[in-house]
This record gives C-alpha cells, sequence and structure tokens, in this order.
C-alpha cells in the first residue's frame, strides 16, 4: 500500500484546518449529501481514525475521482445514471427517538415476510430496526447472554481476533495496514475506489496459526454492529495452517433506506490455510415496477498466497433490485484450491449480473464453479466468469458447471463465460444447461398434493441442491425457505 | 358401499376440439374399474381431467367425487381429499430426493386435512416398512425423484407414492405400458397389496394382460369419446379376441 509523503503532507494541512472548516459541524452526527474530501474526512474523524488510514482514504477518494466517467459499463444492467453528489456518505446509527416504536410501524408485507421464515418476534424487533431492541438483541437470540460471552472468551483464548474494522484499526493496525487493498486496490474498480475512500465499517477476522475455529464466525454474532453499513469493508487474513468459516448477511430482509451499497470483501490465506466465505443476501428487491430496491455494487476477492491453500465462496442471491458481484480467487500458491457456489434468483424486475473470477497462476492449482442461475417474473439474470490460466499455471484444472432456470415467459438467463488459457497444461472445462419449469413438472407435484407456490419452491430447491448443500446446516435450511419466499407470485 | 365417483355426461374440449363427448361412470367404493380403448379414444383426458390437470374445457356434464364437486376443487385439494394419479410418463424432478419429495406431498396433504405432520423419523418408519411390502431397495429413497430411472422403476415408484398417501381414488393411467411382463407383474402385485374396501380404482389400459393381475371388478370400453359398453372381467377377454372393431360394431 503505498502512502507517500506528499498525500499525509496534504492531511496534516487539512486537519489542521477542521475548526474552520464544515467539520466543526460534527455534532451533527451526519454528514450534508455528496461527496468531498471534507466528506471523508469527517468519516474518517467519526472513526477516529490514525493519520495514515485518513490518508489511505484521501488517495482512494482523489483515484476515485480521475474514474469518475469510468462506471463499469459492460454489466448487463440497466438503471439511471446514479448521482454521487445526491447521496448521503454517513449518517450515524438512528437514535431510538427516530426508531419504529414497535411492529405495528413496519410495512405489512415485511412482517409477513418475516413470519413466512419463522423469524422470533424479539429477531424481529431487532431486524426491523425497533426502539431499544438492538441492546437484547443477542440474548434474544440465544435465551441468554451468556452465550454470546463464552463465544467471545473462547475466540480470544486461540488468539482469534474477530472485531469491527475500525477498532482492529486502533488494536491492530500492523495486521490492517499490511492487509487493507492488498487483494483489492482501491482502483481495482469505479466502485472498490469508492468504497476505499468513504467505507464506514464492517469485520475483521485474524485466525493465527493452525488455528481451526471452531465456531462459524457470523456478522450476526457480531456485539457492536447489529447495523450493516452501506459501504462494508471486511477483511479476514488465514494465517498458516489455518481454517475459518465466515457467514454473512441473514435471511431476513433487512430495513435500509440507502438505495446505493458497495462493498468490498478481501481474504487472505497462507500457506495450507482454508477460508470458507458464506453469503446469503436479501436486500429489498423494490417493487413489482422496479421501483427503489437496493443497488449493490460488490467487490469480493480472495487471494491463495500461499502453498495449499484453498478459497471458497458460496452465495444466495435473492434480494436487491441491482446485483453486481464476482467473487473472485487469485490462485497463487501452488496446489491452491478456489471454489465458487452459487444461486442467485432475479424475480419481478430484478437485475443481476454476476460470476466468479479464477485466476490461476501458481502449480496445480484447481477451481471449481457451480452457478445456478433463476430467473422469474420480469428478472434479468447473467453469469459472468472469468478463468484464467497464466503462463506458470502447470497443470491447473478448472470445472465451470452455469444453468439457468427460467420460470415464466417475461425473464432471461444469459451466460458469459470467458476462458484464457496461456498454458498448454493447463485444462478448463465448461458445461452450461438452460431449463424451464415446465407445466408437467408443476401439474406433476401439485397433483401430489402441494400448492402452485410449495410446488415452485421444491423444483428450484432440487435445482440449486449442490450450492445449498455447501451451506452451513442452519444457514442452508433458512436459505430453502428463503428461495421458496423469493419467487412467491412468480406463477399462476 | 356407496359411490365414490359420479360422472354424467361429461364433454370435454382441448383446443376447441372435442375429446370426451358424454361419458358417463358411476364407481362404487372399493371397486376396481377398467377403462379399455383404442389409441386416441379419450382415456388419458379422462386420468387428467379427473387429477385437475390444466388446458382441458369442461363444456357440459359433471363430476362428483364424494359427494363434492371435483370440477370446482384445485388440483392439490383433489389430491389431498385422496385422489392420486399414477402417471403414463412419471416426471423427473432433478435433486429432489424421492423420500424428500414424499414427505413433503404428505405433510402438504396432511396440512391441508388438519392432521398432524409426520417428522423425519415418523416418516422414515413408514417409508421403510411400504417400501418393505413392495419388495423394494430402500436405495431410491435418496435418488432424484425418476431422475435416471429405468421405465419399470419409474412405475414402481408411482406405487410406492401411492402407498405412502393412501389415496381413496387411484388413477393408473397405462401403468403397464414400457414394462416387461416380471415388471408388470411386480407392479400389479403391489397395486393389490393396496386393495381395500376404501380404495377405488380407475385402471386405463391398451391390454388385457394387466387385468389378468389386477383382477378389476367392471371393465369398460372408451371409444370415441365414450363409455360404449360396459361388462364384466370376460368383456377384456372378449376385446382381446375380437379387437375393438369387433366390440365396436357389435354395439
Amino acid at each position: 500500500m503505498a502512502v507517500n509523503t506528499e498525500t499525509i503532507d496534504a492531511v496534516e494541512k487539512a486537519t489542521k484546518d477542521y475548526k474552520y472548516g464544515f467539520i466543526t459541524d460534527i455534532e451533527t452526527e451526519f454528514a450534508p449529501k455528496g461527496l468531498s474530501e471534507d466528506i471523508v474526512k469527517f468519516i474518517s474523524k467519526k472513526n477516529d481514525e490514525p493519520t495514515w488510514l485518513l490518508a489511505w482514504r484521501l488517495e482512494a477518494y482523489r483515484k476515485w475521482l480521475k474514474m469518475n466517467n469510468e462506471e463499469p459499463k459492460w454489466a448487463n444492467i440497466h438503471f439511471p445514471e446514479i448521482d454521487f453528489q445526491d447521496a448521503y456518505y454517513y449518517a450515524a446509527p438512528k437514535t431510538d427517538a427516530e426508531k419504529p416504536k414497535s411492529l405495528d410501524e413496519i410495512d405489512p408485507e415485511i412482517l409477513s415476510t418475516y413470519n413466512k421464515l419463522g423469524i422470533p418476534i424479539k429477531e424481529q424487533e431487532m431486524l426491523a430496526g425497533i426502539a431499544g431492541s438492538g441492546n437484547v438483541a443477542v440474548d434474544a437470540v440465544f435465551d441468554s447472554v451468556s452465550v454470546a460471552t463464552t463465544f467471545k472468551s473462547k475466540l480470544s483464548e486461540l488468539g482469534i481476533i474477530f472485531c469491527p474494522i475500525s477498532e482492529a484499526v486502533k488494536e491492530h493496525p500492523d495486521l490492517v495496514k499490511k492487509y487493507l487493498g492488498s487483494v483489492v486496490p482501491q482502483t481495482d474498480n469505479f466502485y472498490a475506489a469508492l468504497n476505499s475512500a468513504v467505507y464506514s465499517d464492517g469485520s475483521f477476522v485474524y485466525i493465527p496459526e493452525g488455528v481451526r475455529c471452531p465456531m462459524d464466525l457470523s456478522t450476526y454474532f457480531r456485539i457492536n454492529a447489529a447495523e450493516t453499513g452501506q459501504f462494508e469493508r471486511t477483511l479476514i487474513i488465514a494465517d498458516k495452517g489455518s481454517y475459518v468459516s465466515y457467514l454473512e448477511g441473514c435471511t431476513a430482509p433487512m430495513r435500509d433506506e440507502n438505495q446505493l451499497h458497495a462493498a468490498v470483501v478481501e481474504l487472505v490465506a497462507l500457506d495450507d490455510a482454508e477460508i470458507k466465505y458464506s453469503t446469503v443476501q436479501n436486500w429489498y428487491p423494490g417493487d413489482e415496477n422496479g421501483k427503489g430496491g437496493i443497488y449493490n455494487f460488490v467487490t469480493k476477492r480472495g487471494a491463495c498466497r500461499g502453498v495449499n491453500s484453498k478459497i471458497s465462496w458460496t452465495q444466495v442471491e435473492t434480494g436487491s433490485a441491482i446485483t453486481w458481484k464476482y467473487p473472485s480467487v487469485l490462485l497463487q500458491g501452488d496446489n491452491s484450491v478456489g471454489e465458487f457456489y452459487s444461486v442467485a434468483i432475479s424475480n419481478k424486475k430484478q437485475q443481476a449480473d454476476t460470476g466468479t473470477k479464477m485466476i490461476h497462476i501458481g502449480k496445480n492449482t484447481k477451481s471449481t464453479i457451480i452457478s445456478k442461475g433463476i430467473s422469474a417474473g420480469y428478472g434479468q439474470q447473467t453469469y459472468r466468469g472469468l478463468v484464467r490460466m497464466q503462463a506458470g499455471a502447470d497443470n491447473a484444472t478448472n470445472f465451470s458447471q452455469c444453468d439457468s432456470l427460467l420460470i415464466g415467459k417475461n425473464c432471461g438467463g444469459h451466460t458469459v463465460p470467458y476462458i484464457d488459457s496461456r498454458n498448454p497444461t493447463s485444462q478448463v472445462a465448461h458445461e452450461a444447461t438452460t431449463s424451464k419449469i415446465s407445466d408437467e413438472q408443476l401439474f406433476y407435484v401439485q397433483q401430489r398434493g402441494l400448492n402452485p407456490e410449495e410446488a415452485v419452491a421444491l423444483i428450484v430447491n432440487g435445482f440449486a441442491k449442490e450450492v445449498l448443500k455447501k451451506l452451513p446446516m442452519e444457514f442452508a435450511v433458512e436459505a430453502q425457505k428463503l428461495l421458496g419466499v423469493s419467487l412467491e407470485g412468480s406463477v399462476g | 358401499m356407496g359411490t365414490a365417483l359420479e360422472i354424467k355426461d361429461l364433454h370435454v374440449e382441448v383446443d376447441k376440439k372435442e375429446i370426451l363427448k358424454g361419458l358417463s361412470l358411476k364407481i362404487e367404493h372399493g371397486e376396481m374399474a377398467a377403462i379399455m380403448g383404442p389409441n386416441g379414444a379419450g382415456k388419458s383426458t379422462l386420468a387428467s381431467i379427473l387429477a385437475g390437470k390444466e388446458g382441458y374445457d369442461v363444456t357440459r356434464g359433471s363430476i362428483e367425487y364424494l359427494g363434492k364437486n371435483l370440477l370446482e376443487m384445485s388440483t392439490e385439494d383433489r389430491a389431498s381429499a385422496g385422489v392420486f394419479l399414477a402417471f403414463q410418463y412419471p416426471v423427473e424432478i432433478p435433486g429432489v430426493a424421492t423420500s424428500t419429495f414424499v414427505r413433503t406431498a404428505l405433510n402438504a396433504q396432511r396440512r391441508s386435512r388438519g392432521e398432524e405432520e409426520l417428522d423425519a423419523m415418523e416418516f422414515l418408519k413408514l417409508a421403510r416398512q411400504r417400501a418393505k411390502e413392495l419388495e423394494m431397495s430402500e436405495d431410491f429413497f435418496q435418488r432424484a425423484v425418476n431422475v435416471g430411472f429405468s421405465g419399470g422403476e419409474k412405475k414402481r415408484a408411482e406405487v410406492f407414492q401411492m402407498s405412502m398417501l393412501s389415496p381413496n381414488l387411484a388413477i393408473l393411467d397405462e401403468t403397464d405400458s414400457g414394462l416387461d411382463i416380471d415388471a408388470l407383474k411386480i407392479v400389479a402385485e403391489g397395486v393389490n397389496k393396496l386393495r381395500d374396501n376404501k380404495l377405488s380404482g380407475i385402471v386405463i389400459t391398451h391390454y388385457q394382460r394387466l387385468l389378468d393381475y389386477l383382477q378389476p371388478d367392471t371393465v369398460h370400453i372408451l371409444a370415441e369419446g365414450k363409455i360404449i359398453k360396459t361388462g364384466d372381467k370376460s368383456l377384456a377377454l372378449k376385446l382381446e379376441e375380437k379387437g375393438y372393431q369387433g366390440i365396436t360394431e357389435a354395439n
């Protein structure tokens, strides 16, 4: 990470001017609309960040400005141009006074989805952001505060660091400095640059050498971070010979008034280490007419830096109006393994352009891609993937399978696989299918007693089974229900 | 006894073409009725209309099932009320294990009848018992529904589903098609094991040979969209001897 003296000077100069600038408004707890160096400084100050990080953010911001007309246009997604000066980049968590007082004030449609997913009332209150619910979240979910406490102390006994990244910056600056931006550079793409400049918070995980993390780590468990931010930044490092399984997201639809989301996730696996990263994304998808809904532009990448290392991405993407997301793996270490398992649903007017990149650099590296895309309603879905065999990737192998399932007449499924092989000893295999749920299948299942919605859910779960079985058990059960709920109204 | 199913003067069109032209049929509780007839007579249309498949227009007539108007019920409600169709071409459902499929179906039916659902253990116990009765290996519990099944396996799996769902009215749509004689015997024995005074059956077939094993109570000849002749098992034998032509002319 390059922080040059010029930048640092600039920051120091700017810092001195704080009391004269708009930063004096710091007590107001929110930043005005729009993006400027002042906003970047404001965010950094709010997080009480060291100078090097502010400098890094400003550097990203300046690079982003230069990219300003370089929003990626190649994806198969269509939306009105985003006015980045018309968005908020920082808002303090809402006070209880501003929050809804009870579930009675929540959109009945959201509540009905909670009920269909079988979410307990206490948890519903937390998800809906009910006043005063946040503090009791942990014991509401686990019936006892001690579970969370035991959880924390067990992790620290093993030397595992699991905390908000804002805290890691202060307590483990060397680790953050060494790895932040090392997998996804600031200028990787337009949205990654934006995230680097204005990220609010996120998770930090470090698993020490030889440690096998005894439980799935989940943002859900992470105390002090009940609110998922608009610009999340996650950094996970698995040191030599370690293992961790990380769960992100939640099957329940989350309330969020910010339309634009741009997260960055970086994973680093050293020699013989393994990271399993599972996501369930269910942001608001917008209504039947495509109004509202989250724009989700995510950059996720893992680096298998060490020999025999392994990174596995599993995602269930059912929400958001727009999904632009390609969790990727850089297979640098010899014998390293990269995996991508994905189920994505586009219903109503949702658009998803998602896939992966497997970049084989080391020898005997191996990657597997299983993508299951489901389109219904007026949904449009594109699988976009790149498999590259670099010149040094002797005997590297890839297997890709991309299946699309269409429900109804007005949706679309597209597959765009790029293959780039520069090593004659490497092997790349790609299989793709497109199928429809047939009337015969629906009739057969209904004849056995299922209603049309249950029938679709059953068929879709069968279609996605190969991916669902890769999820941790309890996540898989929830994800199965979620697929059914997400497709409600798609037949009939 | 009492009547399980009564079809009166049923007229059915598909794409404006009349397929059933005044079909009437009455089946008592516990009765096994065979329906025979030439290709294109409307046998499969009858099976589909009873099960509630879309795309058929009933222009005249009525179907009463256990005292209810069957034509007003949804496909799944008919299933929960005990109507079971063993498909001529059972459909594949990739990725869904047969046991998961049957458990989901059974519990959906039980829910809709206001009965308690079976948990995984109760279900497995019942499924094992039924598989044993039908002399089927349990291997297929974990195989995806009909995927990669041979013709015989598909038909046996249909009989297994039928035994699990314990219907009141079973419609076997050309269950014998594509089966060799050994498979046919096994399937027929399976169905026979399920016969009791509650189960009524409609066996649709082209050939007499299935009836050798199933022993129907009544035999009905369906030709040109209606039942043209009704008799006992000897009618099937006569048909085998003289052919449809002979029967139609004799009529």
